[in-house]
């Protein structure tokens, strides 16, 4: 589904991935995770072209995100992204946030857009907030709704870069339990986070990433029973002590 | 001076002030502004587009008109719109174009470079994010920023974009340099008609201030109403 081939990225002399390779199959949920600023979020940025970069390869689907004739936009609105920080459009009610791509993007008529997003506001236990603004809500609430409005759209895979690390302790599951829902419906996942609860239950496999390099690429199982890299240990025990 | 003060003047000139003098000043304020948040949104974006040639046309647009009195553009846009319309469409003769139209593209030209400055301001001030999230949800560039960067922009920014134009609505006096007649150019006319310079001239003043001043409290009232709840 996802293939990313020797991927290379500066910013300006500095180096940020490093010949970063690996795939995501259909329906496998793929964890990410390393360091700060070691290139998660640039590495899951440049999957759906929010980040260009310089060397390498990336094709989603079997489109060659680096070919002239792919539309980029077209996409990217089958590829599902949530952000760290929510960002959901602030002067729109949660409804036209859930309607406004549907609409202009997939050009389908509001009604259907607006059925299909109430449907999902449903699954993530909102329905009670459709005419509220994003700026009522909590946090835990407002990445919700993200979700929703991403699965509006009807991704053929979904991209989460550390999606519970802006929220206070006690949103942290709901959030979660909507993304392993997601991931046990046989969704294709690639999530940045640190979250290893939720690689544990949900994962099929694990990236860490250090310095802009995929040091570790293995199996749930592998990777928990025992990283090869001394880096990801030292990384694992040091989050898995709180 | 104060001993022979005349209301009757200003009693018996009001219909000609407000009938003609006002509905002008109004009229070329609002359709200036316009014009001018228009042309100044899209100078502002090819400011901030990254295109190479775009960048630096928006930015000698904007500090060239900056740089000028308005009087003096006013002034000479007068006389050179008809052979500017003359050398765009070939014609035999300069295209006269009328007064008010010279005005009204004048303030549009001029006020956008302002009004650019603040809704670069504005575009500028939404997280990044934003964008990105846009995109993301596939929304080409055209679309993110009719949909989701100028709503927030225009929000943010509408405080300052209507305390410009009420500046605006006091520059319009300066139309009499090619004789047009504004609220001021009125009360300027009855005064010199009448020889009641005192009278008609306090009353100007008292009508901008009574409208500037209740223009700027809603603004400020207004600014607290807006504010987008993050
Ligand atoms: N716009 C930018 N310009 C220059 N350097 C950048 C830019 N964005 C990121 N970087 C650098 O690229 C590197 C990778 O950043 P990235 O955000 O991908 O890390 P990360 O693994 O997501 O970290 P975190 O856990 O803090 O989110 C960092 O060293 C960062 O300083
Ligand atoms: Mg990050």
């Amino acid at each position: 589904m996802i293939a990313i081939d020797g991927v290379g990225k500066w910013y300006g002399p500095v180096q940020v991935l490093k010949g970063c390779t690996t795939q995501v199959s259909k329906g496998e949920v793929v964890v990410v995770c390393g360091p700060s600023g070691s290139g998660k979020s640039t590495l899951i940025k440049t999957v759906n072209a929010l980040e260009p970069f310089q060397e390498g390869a990336i094709s989603v689907d079997g489109i060659a995100l680096k070919d002239k004739r792919t539309d980029l936009p077209k996409l990217r609105a089958r590829v599902g992204m949530v952000f760290q920080h929510f960002e959901l459009f602030p002067h729109l009610s949660i409804t036209d946030n859930l309607t406004l791509a549907q609409c202009k993007v997939l050009k389908r008529p509001r009604e259907e857009a607006r059925t299909r997003g109430l449907k999902l506001l449903e699954r993530v236990g909102l329905s009670a907030h459709a005419q509220k603004f994003p700026g009522q809500l909590s946090g835990g609430q407002q990445q919700r709704v993200a979700i929703a409005r991403a699965l509006s759209m009807d991704p053929i895979v979904m991209l989460f870069d550390e999606p519970t690390s802006a929220l206070d302790p006690e949103m942290v599951g709901e959030v979660l339990d909507v993304m392993v829902q997601l991931a046990r419906e046989g969704m294709t996942m690639m999530c940045v986070t640190h979250e290893m609860g939720f690689a544990r239950k949900v994962a099929n496999r694990v990236i860490f990433m250090d310095r802009g390099e995929i040091v570790e690429d293995a199996q749930k199982e592998e990777f928990f029973g025992q990283p090869r890299s001394p880096r990801a240990q030292q990384f694992l025990s040091k989050i898995l002590a709180h | 001076m104060f001993g022979d003060f005349d209301y009757k003047v200003i009693l018996a000139s009001l219909p000609y002030l407000f009938g003609t003098g006002m509905v002008f000043t109004v009229t070329l304020t609002a359709l200036a502004a316009s014009g001018g948040i228009v042309l100044g949104t899209i100078i502002a974006m090819m400011r901030l587009s990254g295109v190479a040639f775009l960048v630096p046309i928006a930015r000698i647009y904007v500090d060239f008109m900056r740089s000028l009195p308005l009087v003096l553009v006013i002034f000479w846009f007068y006389f050179l719109v008809p052979y500017i319309g003359q050398w765009i469409t070939g014609a035999s003769r300069p295209i006269s174009v009328g007064a008010f139209t010279s005005a009204l593209i004048t303030f549009t030209l001029f006020e956008a470079a302002f009004f650019s400055e603040i809704m670069r301001a504005g575009i500028q001030s939404i997280p990044r994010g934003q964008t990105s999230a846009a995109q993301a949800l596939g929304l080409n560039y055209v679309q993110t920023m009719k949909s989701v960067i100028l709503p927030q922009a225009f929000r943010n920014m509408l405080p300052l974009l209507l305390t410009q134009t009420i500046v605006l609505f006091q520059d319009t006096s300066l139309v009499y340099v090619i004789s047009l007649t504004d609220f001021m150019g009125a009360a300027s006319k009855v005064a010199q008609r009448d020889g009641r310079l005192v009278e008609m001239y306090i009353f100007a003043a008292l009508v901008y201030l009574a409208i500037c001043f209740s223009a700027s409290f809603l603004v400020r009232r207004l600014q607290r109403r807006v504010a987008i709840i993050r």
